[in-house]
């Protein structure tokens, strides 16, 4: 367990407005170099991309964690490949986009190497609208403000900016070994 | 990381309880001491932190319920039946104890007067205690204003309870209002109300909001707090009424279905 942080069973919701509505038939998912090229799926082929179960422990910086979730999503690694043949570079930051106008910071580093999904379904179901669904951003490592709910987009950029919490007195990064939850902590 | 700014450490601060209010049979509010603290906006929270004897840290949230113009920092807690830390808050800490606090935390859920209005507040439970905080700087900050301010900035809160006697800070809600004609509290009970009782009795719905929120056109400043199926409903409801998304503040507390944590 991460320091300050205590176990729950429930899967609290936490969400800045209103739950946004989209239809599957509406979504599509982009994946946005700092030069501008994209790759772009729609849910149907998002969902012929090979996907990965993932069993992982969640934190978020409400101090609850949550243990062994089960998680089916898309790696990055496999978006990032599938972007470069069509010209989409990579770039070492990325802001992650929402339906809803959020926005997270990650660095390119911490979403490569199986350590982040796009995950569309929790619990062997569809993953539910106040969860983040039909698809939120996975990167359990890091607080779960990070795992971007209702994730529309990925866009690589040269340098940092901050996202949507990292603006208004969170933490840039979000380490939670590193207990790293607010604007200042080391 | 170019784009950071370096900003100092929200410091953990040793805080000593000067007063104790109950609220409810469940709820408490502790009135703290802050040497340094650094002042807060309304709407955001705090963390506090306990420690064992043994050295066993533990940390959870809690919103701010005292206005920024009161000198004394007040956090109203509601005991939860299974909880580790809201227990020791509620029961056992007295007048005189000491407890580690750091913030304020929160950038985003928070109003001040500068933001203008209409204001509307839809709290349930105790998601009624961070609104309490803007109701109370609205007053405090507008007690020299005069009229005009106040009708430039008018206030609704609705107010969503099990009972009346767990409505917190039911006496000194009634007071705000009765003392100024452009704040109305209204409430709803959902678990029983008592015999003369005239208001709502049914959760928080569509219908009930489009008679009490202003229309969608006055573009009202809208704060939502309470446990996740209110605000998950309630903030649906707004949005279908016509209210823009961003217009729409939302604070969760608990699971996606019924009951708590923490």
């Amino acid at each position: 367990m991460p320091p300050g942080q205590y176990e729950t069973r429930d899967f609290p919701v936490l969400s800045a407005g209103p739950t946004p509505r989209v239809s599957l038939e509406s979504w599509n998912f982009t994946l946005q170099s700092a030069s501008n090229e994209s790759a772009r799926w729609t849910w149907t082929e998002f969902l012929a991309l090979p996907r990965e179960t993932i069993k992982t422990d969640i934190h978020c910086v409400t101090k609850w964690s949550k243990f062994g979730t089960d998680w089916e999503g898309v790696t990055i690694d496999t978006l990032l490949a599938a972007a470069a043949k069509q010209g989409v570079e990579p770039s070492p930051y990325v802001l992650a986009r929402c339906d809803g106008g959020y926005t997270t910071n990650v660095p390119l580093a911490d979403l490569m190497g199986g350590k982040a999904w796009i995950a569309f379904s929790y619990d062997g179901k569809p993953l539910p609208p106040e969860h983040g669904g039909p698809a939120r951003l996975l990167v359990p490592h890091l607080y779960f403000w990070k795992s971007a709910k209702w994730v529309r987009g990925l866009r690589m950029m040269e340098n940092d900016a901050p996202g949507f919490w990292e603006s208004l007195g969170y933490h840039n990064y979000g380490d939670p070994w590193r207990e790293q939850r607010y604007s200042g902590d080391e | 990381m170019s784009a950071t700014v370096s900003t100092p450490r929200i410091a953990w601060r040793l805080s000593t309880v000067v007063e104790v209010v109950s609220e409810t049979a469940r709820a408490r509010t502790l009135f703290l001491n802050v040497p340094g603290w650094p002042g807060h906006r309304a709407g955001q929270h705090v963390d506090v932190r306990l420690t064992a004897e043994d050295g066993y840290q533990t940390e959870r949230s809690y919103s701010i319920a005292s206005a920024p113009e009161d000198s004394r920092l007040g956090l109203t807690i509601e005991r939860l039946e299974d909880g580790e830390v809201s227990p020791y808050l509620v029961d056992e800490l007295r007048t005189g104890d000491q407890v580690e606090i750091r913030g304020p935390i929160g950038g985003y859920f928070v109003w001040d007067i500068s933001l203008g209005g209409p204001l509307l507040l839809v709290a349930g439970g105790s998601g009624i205690v961070p609104l309490m905080a803007m109701l109370r700087h609205r007053n405090a900050a507008l007690a020299s204003a005069g009229v005009e301010a106040r009708h430039r900035i008018p206030a609704r809160l609705l107010y969503s309870s099990r009972r009346w006697e767990e409505v917190i800070y039911r006496e000194e809600l009634a007071n705000l209002a009765k003392n100024d004609d452009t704040l109305e509290v209204v409430h709803t009970l959902t678990r029983g109300a008592p015999d003369e009782w005239k208001g709502f009795t049914r959760r928080i719905d569509r219908m009930m909001l489009a008679e009490v929120a202003w229309p969608a056109t006055e573009r009202p400043q809208i704060f939502v707090c309470g446990p996740t199926p209110l605000v998950e409903s309630a903030a649906e409801a707004l949005v279908d009424l016509g209210h823009q998304p961003e217009l729409v503040k939302t604070e969760r507390f608990g699971p996606t279905g019924t009951g708590s944590s923490g």
